[in-house]
């Protein structure tokens, strides 16, 4: 088990060198510095000075990849692949350009992404679960065909309409929650009720649909034919051995998900003002801070690949078939 | 139709509208997005007369246009489809000799060959037709059939006094003398004249149709009348005509009611809503389509390849797609979007009119979404592959010395497409709602182009106003919303019909 995980882990160091090359190459070879600096500067009247007093203080003045006027180690550190892309497998991500520096945002922001998105992970599984049953429960009726078309009807909706709704209805209309806002501590909760809210019911489309899809897969099998056989109620038969056998195909999907619940959700947080890592991720794209979109493109892949061995790993806690090796 | 007399319908209407374009005083300009979307339809429309000569390709078909709700979603893609196409054909109109001459008094400079001047608007058939809605532009924000404006602004009267009032829209219900009192009973006239219209021109071209389809199945009138009214077709005409009852009617109060009023109100900067709402269904259809097509090609070769070859080729392709696979997708998307935005902004000469660089982001914009999202498909075909070379036919084309290439096209590829038409046509209205998303976090289309997310986002802070500009979001919602449903819709037969997994299960 222990060596599996080690060698998972040393196969991620490939895909993140990756991902920061790609990074890098998006951000410094398709467009210098230079460019950068003259599109944020504005693209009239900026003055070569400027440009390089810019570069200057983010560090973007050093050479690409090799530093041919420095000596020994330097003409490898001393360049920008070094300092802004290598760097960041230490978690080391720098500074923002209104100078903060990230790593201590990033864990400063986590705590509301979280406080939103666990909620929402977690109520959301188990209402979709629940409403798929009842739907395989009755499948091939019109409480089947209903449910489809409603779920159908409701995954057609954008994300954007059931947040601009809702807090149209609940927090304007009815003022039963501020529209936005976050605050410390318990005080949270207040601000929280409504996102946590829209995320769900902005799930339930997508989610009750693929979890029909599995539990319908699982029902026409041949042991759960067996089990009727017994004369096992419909009931029993859903619950102790369709739902059991389900969770593989379930937690293909769900899992991987989890580590990502860190990012938090750009949307969301942002239509609420919650000071999130989503809401951090928005604000860095609106403002073109390619220091923080490249921290946190870094971040998400190494999420993803904790999530992908978690996957692997949750495999044997439900299925004692699996071995790993 | 005969074979023949398609072919010489198909050139005759080439040649007419190559006729047409030489006489007309218009420069056609060929957008990358128009060049992509020809090709498509081309692709389709090659795609579906061979699939009609093979009975085993045919008869999944067959079983998604036999269903009612596969069919209504299709008249209403169709409908969406015919007013993308419509805005796909672009051009710009000849000036004309007074407006010529001023231009180049004002730039001072001798006027060229008058005949090599066209205003730098690029304009759409769409726009042509939509002309009267396009050129009525108001002031500011108006609702929907409104005779005034909707906020207060100082009006001069007659005697040279001025009032704080609610002023006179400029076009919409401009022809009424005294709104308070002819408002709606003009509405309702006209609203009646529609349904009227609408309803008429639709039972012509439906009499016609079942006339049509009596002659062919050889029936009399009467009695294919009844089996269409009891739904006793094959293919469902009940549900199809009623549809097309819904698009009629639509088009007959837009016709009658858009013109003289603004029928969905007006934005901020005096627009008409409804036309904004018929201009950004070619920016959706586009991110839904083109996306897919763009990357399909690197899809299949990549996960056939990978689950063919296996060995190192298959370690390169699942490397490059897990590592893909694992940058969050808006952020890909972001960065790469930025990246062309530096590139754009330092390159401003590189196109003519603010609509060609719109385009070409848009391009960039299906480009990104495309790498984004191929992984999934890549991964499918991938696993297929793997599947199917293992089976006795594959073995034994292997054994028999056929080859790798011949293997792949003639055994391989017709026995995954299945699963790659399910991914585009569930795809679809996945990437529709992802552009009001992205354009919603600055990583969309251009500002300057028409779409449902920027739409949506230029009417989400007007939500705070006292009495709120509702129909912006209303509209826009209804736009995309029909159209994701339908798609999902159809393609939810569509997988029902082709995927043998889905089969079993039901």
């Amino acid at each position: 088990m222990l060596a599996y995980i080690i060698r998972r882990t040393l196969y991620a160091i490939p895909i993140l060198i990756g991902v920061n090359l790609l990074t890098f190459w998006l951000f410094f070879v398709v467009n210098s510095p230079e460019d950068m600096a003259r599109m944020q500067l504005g693209q009239k009247r900026v003055t070569p000075e400027a440009i390089e007093k810019w570069k200057q203080e983010r560090g973007y003045d050093k050479p690409l990849l090799l530093n041919t006027t420095a000596e020994g180690s330097a003409v490898l550190t001393n360049t920008i692949f070094f300092e802004k892309t290598l760097r960041l497998f230490v978690f080391d991500f720098g500074s923002a350009d209104d100078g903060r520096n990230i790593g201590h945002d990033i864990r400063q922001r986590m705590v509301p992404s979280l406080a939103l998105a666990i909620p929402v992970f977690i109520i959301s599984l188990l209402v979709n679960i629940t409403i798929a049953m009842i739907i395989a429960f009755f499948r091939a009726t019109y409480v089947d065909y209903m449910g489809v078309v409603l779920s159908v009807m409701l995954m057609s909706i954008s994300t954007l309409f059931y947040i601009i709704g809702g807090q149209f209805v609940i927090s304007k209309l009815l003022h039963l929650v501020p529209i936005s806002g976050y605050d410390e501590g318990w005080a949270a909760v207040k601000f929280l009720v409504l996102p946590v809210i829209i995320g769900i019911v902005g799930g339930i489309g997508a989610g009750t649909r693929w979890f029909r899809t599995i539990f319908l897969e699982e029902i026409n099998k041949d042991y759960v034919r067996t089990a009727r056989a017994k004369g096992l109620a419909e009931r029993v038969v859903l619950f102790r051995h369709v739902l059991k056998n389900a969770m593989i195909p379930i937690l293909t999907g769900v899992v991987v998900t989890i580590p990502l619940l860190f990012m938090g959700s750009l949307i969301t947080e942002s239509f609420f003002g919650i000071p999130g890592l989503g809401s951090y991720t928005i604000d860095a794209i609106r403002g073109q801070d390619f220091a923080i979109v490249r921290s946190m493109v870094f971040l998400g892949s190494v999420l993803y690949i904790i999530g992908l061995l978690l996957t692997d790993l949750s495999y044997t806690l439900v299925d004692p078939r699996v071995r790993l090796s | 139709m005969r074979r023949g007399t398609g072919l010489f319908v198909f050139v005759g209407v080439l040649v007419a509208v190559a006729i047409g374009l030489w006489l007309a005083p218009i420069k056609p300009v060929l957008l990358w997005t128009d060049l992509l979307i020809y090709i498509l339809l081309f692709t389709l429309v090659s795609f579906f007369s061979y699939v009609r000569g093979k009975p085993h390709l045919v008869s999944p078909w067959r079983q998604v246009l036999s269903r009612p709700l596969a069919m209504i979603s299709l008249v209403v893609l169709s409908a969406y489809v015919l007013v993308g196409l419509l805005d796909s054909v672009h051009f710009r109109m000849a000036l004309a000799p007074q407006a010529v001459a001023q231009t180049a008094a004002e730039n001072a400079e001798p006027p060229a060959d008058a005949a090599a001047h066209y205003s730098v608007e690029v304009l759409s058939l769409l726009d042509v037709i939509a002309n009267p809605i396009r050129r009525q532009v108001e002031k500011s924000y108006s609702a929907p059939l409104a005779a005034h404006l909707f906020s207060k602004d100082t009006v001069e009267q007659a005697d040279g006094s001025t009032v704080r009032a609610y002023p006179r829209l400029q076009y919409g219900g401009a022809h009424l003398d005294d709104p308070e009192s002819q408002r709606t009973a003009d509405i309702t006239q006209r609203a009646l004249t529609a349904v009227a219209m609408g309803l008429t021109a639709w039972l012509l071209v439906v009499l016609l149709w079942i006339a049509y389809l009596a002659r062919r199945q050889e029936h009399a009138f009467a009695r294919q009348l009844s089996l269409i009214v009891t739904g006793n077709t094959v293919l469902p005409w009940r549900a199809i005509f009623s549809t097309l009852a819904m698009v009629f009617l639509f088009a007959a109060l837009v016709i009658k009611l858009g013109v003289g009023y603004h029928l969905l109100g007006t934005d901020k900067v005096g627009n008409d809503v409804l036309y904004l709402s018929f201009k950004s269904i070619r920016t959706g259809l586009v991110i839904g389509t083109l996306t897919t097509l763009i990357m399909l090609p690197f899809a299949i070769l990549l996960g056939i390849m990978a689950g063919h070859f296996r060995g190192w080729v298959d370690d390169v392709i699942q490397y490059v797609y897990t590592t893909l696979n694992s940058i969050p997708g808006v952020l890909l998307i972001a960065a790469a979007i930025l990246s062309v935005d530096v590139y754009i902004a330092n390159n401003p000469g590189l196109f003519e009119t603010v609509i060609e660089r719109a385009d070409v982001r848009l391009l960039f914009l299906c480009m990104i979404l495309g790498i984004t999202s191929w992984t999934g498909l890549c991964r499918l075909l991938r696993g297929e592959t793997l599947k199917l070379r293992e089976l006795d036919y594959i073995q034994a084309a292997t054994a028999f010395g056929v080859g790798n290439m011949k293997i792949i096209s003639r055994h391989i590829l017709p026995n995954v497409m299945h699963i790659v038409l399910i991914a585009v046509v569930l795809d679809f209205s996945g990437l529709v709602l992802a552009e009001a998303v992205l354009s919603y976090v600055g990583v969309g289309v251009d500002p300057s182009m028409v779409s449902w997310g920027n739409m949506i986002n230029s009417a989400r802070l007007e939500m705070a106003r006292e009495p709120v500009v509702w129909w912006s979001l209303v509209a826009a919602f209804w736009f995309m919303f029909v159209l994701v449903l339908a798609a999902n819709l159809f393609s939810d037969a569509v997988r029902d019909a082709f995927d043998p997994r889905v089969g079993l299960a039901n």
